[in-house]
């Protein structure tokens, strides 16, 4: 019999507590700044009455609408195409007999979290502008999309790493039994599995790319700004709650293209 | 799984593949960021049928890191005084002529000899102001016209003063104060400036280009900066007065120029020519608050602004634009800076 | 590096074992098999990532290195002649009057004062984090998906108008000071914007979900029954916290801990907002050498030299947990 009977086994002290604290802190500021969106004073700082014409100015303002889709174009891309090769690379190089080059492998994969953004920003661009003097190779929008790929692979990579390197191979290992082949395994078995690991890299990929400014700021070109850019050019001007409109409604957005695809997957699952 | 990433990726290329719809042309611009009339962009676009871009920027240095990597698309920039000088040393601008444009003649006189661009040949002014410092008279009311109130302040003001996160300005405001001379290479002098900045620091709250904020929300009584953020204040708080020194102030210009080999050339040019008109020039002011330098544009737009304190400096008073500073100096003004910011 | 895969892993199921009888079954023919191809694919497997990174991250990083070889340009940017004299200059300033070469404590300084907010903003999200995964795994099935969502819609905002929100809260006149003066609770205002705590706070918000979300991964994974075999052998609950589950979620707490205090130590925007900007970050300093500062080959040389630091403790870090993971991880 356990001796702690009659309790949940797997609650800890303090840990729900804790837990509801840190959401609660992490959604204030947002509460806040949902709240002033619809401030009617035009200083940010200070709350005087309720209105919507920020609503009104941002349904107006064409370059938050480009902003807002380049953000989001580029956002999702490099999330899903970082969390793809994340976890490709995750499943080669975790708790698998050791092979050569692997180590490597993981060094130059984990390489830009140690970048400090403003030298992956200056290198890009450098890099981008002799691409494009001496090899004429420019892909627009897809320069941003690569250089956000480059530093969210380490973010997806970490997550999904840490499931699988907590996961217990004798499932493989029984999948193999059954004469498996290794594709088979790793989509029915694996990858299932790994789903936690999975949604979690991209939820950190996205946000990594979502709010990424120092670098886009110096790789972006004509056209391709995002909304960090555009709100953070902003910070010699007067910042009326425009931006705390815009910021809502991209929030908007997100949290519904995220719910579309929760409701999708839940239909297919069905 | 698989239906919902094909979903997904499905969404994304259409909206990537959304084209802008073509015009007679195109003019891509480069611009500080909410600095642009959109109705001045409007009004270009109609006027000569020409699909406008305009990407925003918060530092000169970031424009002119682009700018010099080279292959950046754009046409048009928009740099500040020394950043147009050191542009055209470097030969990253198009030498448009503006100086023979047909709306040239409603340029400021004062506008047109400048060190930057004498004669004007590759700018032309955008809008202009001075960066001193802006008092919340409500939490003193003593005499504001002089630096002493960053640098030796009054008791009431102590601790409560944000200045701009700017080595260039924060130094020369320095050097104002002392009377040693801008980018002066002399070591004494630069000592006095270091010492200067390490005695006043302590009475510092903050530093920030987000002036505004920092006003009207409170957290400071006294910040370093531009005539026309002043003047925004003042309207959101009345007490706010804006300092025009006894010592001589620090004037700033941007100024618009065209990009060596920028494809648009012939309509960056037309856009040029199209802001030095005295009724576009208006509604260049009208959206930041600055005054630009086109002779008849105050009377396109509203009394209060041109009557504005803030852009009407008192008699007495003077301003300088301050070339960019020889590098050993400038050597010394980043130890200064790092020294001071540790 | 931080993990086991620099000693050889306890051989899975699926490693060849010689059987005492020269046969191999069925099962391990066919493991053999499986285990050539393999070797193989994983190679393929992980291209994407490296090939994406080394095209578009190393060999840009390359370009900084040789910067950083590089004398500065007068007005920013980098003229090509070699020249060390940005590494020099790192310990190394020319006096103001003598013009000799002093040491200057300058740069360390600054590089310590993020090294000491990185190591804090870690812990901190480590003691808090790890309560919130916990939770998070313990959810029901069908709950855990909505609470990953949950941890990472704030951060769905902008970043600086979520900073300007916080700022509201907690500055002297905002609404938490506005509180407790209303509750009584304090007679003057708490200062806590533009302190060294509200950098923590900052940072610590910042980062959260990288502490969390790996976390989450690993514990999710969690076998409770090993946990129930802990209290049936009348260990304690703080016993069964730290003998049982914290080292079996060990993957997840390095993972956290590498996603936040690396980037933590490079980050500068938060802590330049909420902290005032009187000290600067790594972060500023090397992004002053890129602006005003107009020396390139500095701010390069600056950079490498924080890389380089960060890759000899990780691999002092290794060293050092190598030997222990190889015996926890029985």
């Amino acid at each position: 019999m356990a001796a702690v009977k009659g309790v949940d086994l797997r609650s800890q002290f303090g840990f729900h507590t804790i837990a509801i604290v840190c959401l609660v802190v992490l959604y204030f500021p947002i509460l806040i700044l949902i709240i002033f969106s619809v401030n009617a004073n035009d200083i940010v700082a200070v709350f005087s009455g309720v209105s919507t014409r920020w609503y009104e100015k941002a349904f107006y303002n064409e370059e938050f609408h480009n902003a807002a889709k380049n953000t989001l174009i580029i956002a999702v891309s490099a999330t899903i195409g970082s969390t793809i090769f994340a976890t490709l690379a995750a499943v080669a190089t975790t708790r698998v007999a050791p092979w050569r080059g692997q180590n490597a492998a993981y060094m130059v994969i984990n390489l830009p979290l140690m970048v400090p953004e403003i030298i992956t920003a200056v290198a890009t661009l450098s890099f981008f502008a002799l691409l494009g003097s001496k090899l004429g190779l420019n892909f627009g929008i897809g320069n941003i999309i690569l250089a956000h790929l480059v530093f969210c692979i380490p973010f997806a990579y970490m997550p999904i790493r840490a499931r699988l390197e907590t996961m217990d191979l004798t499932l493989e290992g029984a999948a193999a039994d059954l004469y498996a082949t290794p594709l088979k395994t790793f989509w029915h078995v694996t990858m299932p599995l790994l789903m936690p690991g999975i949604s979690s890299g991209a939820a950190l990929a996205f946000i990594v790319s979502f709010d990424d400014f120092t670098i886009t700021q110096l790789v972006a070109g004509p056209g391709q700004t995002t909304l960090p850019l555009y709100i953070w050019a902003m910070i010699r001007r007067p910042m009326t709650p425009e931006i705390n409109a815009i910021s809502t409604i991209l929030l908007g957005i997100s949290i519904l293209f995220i719910l579309i695809s929760f409701w999708i997957a839940q239909r297919r699952k069905a | 799984m698989k239906q919902w990433l094909l979903g997904m990726t499905a969404v994304v290329a259409l909206t990537a593949g959304a084209l802008p719809a073509l015009a007679d042309g195109d003019l891509h611009i480069y611009n500080w960021g909410d600095y642009t009339n959109p109705k001045l962009i409007e009004k270009f676009e109609k006027q000569f049928n020409v699909k406008v871009t305009l990407d925003d920027y918060d530092s000169n240095e970031t424009m002119l890191s682009k700018v010099r990597a080279g292959d950046t698309g754009y046409d048009i920039v928009v740099p500040s005084d020394y950043t147009v000088k050191i542009m055209i040393e470097e030969g990253l601008l198009e030498k448009t002529e503006p100086s023979q444009m047909a709306n040239f003649k409603n340029v400021d006189p004062r506008f047109v000899n400048i060190y930057w661009d004498d004669g004007r040949h590759y700018s032309v002014p955008w809008q202009f102001g001075l960066t001193t410092f802006a008092v919340d008279t409500a939490k003193y009311s003593g005499d504001i016209n002089t630096l002493a109130i960053l640098f030796d302040p009054p008791a009431e003001l102590k601790g409560k003063i944000n200045m701009l996160d700017d080595m260039n300005s924060v130094i020369h405001a320095a050097e104002r104060f002392l009377n040693v001379p801008r980018c002066s290479g002399d070591k004494g002098d630069l000592k006095k400036v270091n010492d200067l900045l390490q005695a006043a620091k302590p009475n510092w709250k903050t530093f920030s280009y987000d002036t505004i904020t920092k006003m009207t929300s409170g957290d400071v009584a006294v910040t370093e900066t531009w005539n026309g953020a002043a003047y925004r204040m003042r309207i959101a708080m009345p007490t706010v007065k804006f300092a025009m020194t006894k010592e001589v102030m620090e004037g700033w210009m941007d100024n618009v120029a065209v990009l060596k080999g920028a494809k648009n050339a012939e309509n960056a040019k037309l856009f040029q020519n199209f802001i030095m008109d005295p009724e576009n020039a208006a509604l260049i002011s009208d959206f930041a608050k600055y005054d630009n330098g086109i002779m008849g544009s105050h009377k396109f737009l509203p009394k209060e602004f041109g009557e504005a304190p803030e852009i009407n400096p008192p008699a007495g008073t003077s301003s300088e634009f301050v070339p960019p500073c020889p590098p050993e100096v400038v050597e010394v003004y980043n130890k200064i800076w790092t020294n001071l910011k540790k | 590096m931080a993990t086991t895969e620099l000693t050889a892993p306890t051989p899975g199921p699926a490693a060849p074992e010689p059987a005492p009888s020269a046969q191999l079954s069925n099962a391990q023919q066919a493991a053999v098999r499986i285990e050539d191809k393999a070797r193989i694919s994983r190679w393929l497997l992980t291209a994407p990532a490296f090939v994406t990174i080394s095209i578009f991250g190393v060999l840009p990083l390359l370009i900084i290195i040789i910067y950083s070889f590089l004398k500065a340009a007068p007005y920013g940017g980098v003229v090509w002649s070699p020249s060390v004299e940005a590494y020099v200059s790192f310990l190394f300033q020319a006096d103001i009057f003598t013009d000799e070469l002093v040491f200057s404590p300058d740069f360390l300084q600054i590089y310590v004062r993020s090294f000491i907010f990185a190591v804090g903003t870690t812990v901190i999200c480590l003691f808090l984090g790890f309560p919130t995964a916990y939770f998070m795994a313990t959810r029901s099935p069908r709950q855990r998906n909505w609470w990953v969502l949950l941890i990472t819609i704030p951060f769905w905002s902008n970043l600086l108008v979520r900073t300007l929100a916080i700022m509201f809260i907690i500055r002297d006149e905002g609404l938490l000071n506005n509180v407790l003066i209303g509750l009584g609770i304090t007679k003057a205002p708490i200062t806590i914007l533009y302190t060294d705590f509200a950098i923590v706070l900052g940072l610590f918000y910042s980062f959260l979900p990288f502490m969390v979300l790996p976390l989450y991964a690993s514990l999710e994974k969690l076998d409770f029954r090993l946990v129930e075999a802990g209290y049936d052998l009348y260990a304690s609950r703080p016993k069964v916290l730290f003998r049982i589950i914290i080292p079996l979620s060990r993957p997840g707490i390095i993972a956290g801990c590498l996603l936040v205090f690396i980037p933590a130590l490079g980050a500068y925007v938060t802590p330049l907002i909420l902290g005032g900007g009187r000290h600067m970050m790594i972060g500023d300093l090397i992004a002053q050498q890129f602006g005003s500062g107009r020396n390139w080959p500095l701010g390069a040389a600056q950079a490498l030299i924080l890389m380089s630091a960060v890759l000899v403790a990780l691999f002092f870090y290794v060293r050092a947990t190598t030997g222990k993971m190889k015996h926890g991880q029985g």
